[in-house]
């Protein structure tokens, strides 16, 4: 077992995992019909992605842990997800924006796994990609047209991006793992991917008229299991009815 | 049920009986037209059949593995795999002609350009991103005057379209 990159690999599956279900609870109250499809198939893409990272992640471990063990049996403590994929949905401005941010950042680290030295993590980064380039494409179109909208909706994103703002350093921050993963060629290299990501938010916001804000403090510790609040409410929904009865199936 | 016929069967063979497997959610598509089978190979007395995923969410996948073990079975090979590759990425340059008039003929647009790359290699042009406006052309009027309505449509594969000539809404299969 490599555990720098079961701990990579735990990252990715559970940034998708979590942010998928986040999305899911979107379904029957989207603010348009096809808004709830959208959101409900991107959704769904982040599902798909989710189990093959955390299949990945149960073989690397080698210790018969499947997908469903991983997703439903682990404490908040034991999930590997980026803070700002578990901050709340709050209104659509805000999961708009939340979704936006991360889509930016999701395509550039899946470019850079797709050439990874691992055969299996590049297969997956080149499936998911495709899908990711295209919630990019949606969701910057999204904050354009709400950026541009009115007043009303030009206030609500311009505080939802300041809101989110804090969370989204993050993914830039190297530690142990990222770093054996990149030295490895696994991974790109964490601090590698704030450029590209910075230019391509800062080109959608201007479209957008709404301002990059500027560095307002930031928040840390998903990556090493240390989280908000708000992973704890989203795993009981999540993991209830395993909890509950373990084993059950459709 | 055993093996009998098996070694004779040759890959043409099967692959002419999973052109009438259809998918389940696009039911006048094969899933040879569809490009989802990557290989049909006899490993001993064993059929392998390796399928590409569409989407990684897809639900139709399992019902897709199904339907070919189902199909095959039913002309009498007993021992059938359905084999998942992901690598190389599956891509709608792959469907086939005859699945893209079918799909045209259903109702459905299909994909009207090529895929974009997916080593993600290829730069990506934000501008250019937001300034694509494929033209869809409406599979009811031919008319090249329509509309997206919606980046999603009914499944994960589809966008909502609108013809601004017949006003008839449509699907379309995303180029992927």
């Amino acid at each position: 077992m490599n555990t720098t990159k079961l701990e990579y690999l735990l990252r990715m599956g559970d940034n998708c995992l979590v942010l998928s279900q986040q999305l899911a609870a979107w379904c029957g109250h989207g603010p348009a019909l096809e808004e709830d499809l959208a959101l409900t198939n991107v959704a769904l893409d982040l599902l798909g992605q989710a189990r093959m990272w955390l299949t990945l992640a149960g073989e690397e471990e080698g210790k018969g842990r499947d997908e469903d063990a991983l997703a439903y049996f682990r404490d908040g403590s034991e999930f590997r997800n980026l803070l700002i994929v578990e901050q709340p949905n709050g209104h659509y401005g805000n999961t708009v924006a939340r979704q936006f941010l991360f889509d930016a950042w999701h395509m550039h680290v899946l470019a850079g796994l797709s050439t990874s030295s691992d055969a299996r993590i590049a297969e997956i980064a080149q499936k998911s990609v495709k899908e990711v380039r295209y919630h990019f494409e949606r969701s910057a179109g999204l904050m354009i047209a709400l950026g541009r909208g009115t007043p009303e909706s030009h206030a609500r994103m311009q505080a939802a991006v300041e809101l989110l703002w804090p969370y989204a350093n993050e993914w830039f921050e190297s530690d142990a793992v990222d770093e054996a993963c990149a030295s490895s060629g696994v991974a790109p290299a964490a601090p590698s991917l704030a450029a590209p990501w910075r230019a391509r938010v800062e080109a959608v916001l201007d479209r957008a008229t709404l301002k990059m804000p500027g560095y307002i403090g930031h928040q840390r510790g998903g990556k090493r299991g240390v989280h908000t609040e708000h992973l704890g409410h989203l795993l009981t929904d999540l993991q209830f009815v395993q909890r509950t009865y373990p084993g059950a199936q459709w | 049920m055993n093996a009998v016929a098996s070694a004779q069967v040759s890959r043409d063979t099967v692959l002419a009986w999973l052109g009438e497997v259809m998918d389940p959610e696009v039911p006048v598509v094969s899933v040879v037209d569809l490009g989802l089978i990557r290989d049909v190979e006899w490993q001993d007395e064993s059929l392998v059949v390796t399928v590409t995923p569409t989407y990684s969410g897809c639900p139709a996948t399992e019902v897709i593995a199904q339907s070919i073990r189902d199909a095959v079975q039913a002309r009498g090979i007993g021992e059938v795999t359905v084999r998942t590759q992901l690598a190389p990425a599956w891509t709608t340059d792959w469907m086939s002609t005859k699945g893209r008039d079918a799909l045209r003929a259903y109702g459905i647009a299909p994909p009207v350009h090529r895929a974009a790359a997916a080593d993600g290699t290829q730069a990506i042009d934000i501008s250019a991103l937001l300034a694509q406006r494929v033209v869809v052309p409406c599979p009811q009027c031919n008319s090249r005057k329509t509309r997206l309505l919606s980046q999603f449509g009914s499944t994960a594969c589809k966008a909502l379209y609108q013809c601004n000539d017949c006003l008839e809404p449509f699907d379309y299969f995303k180029a992927h």
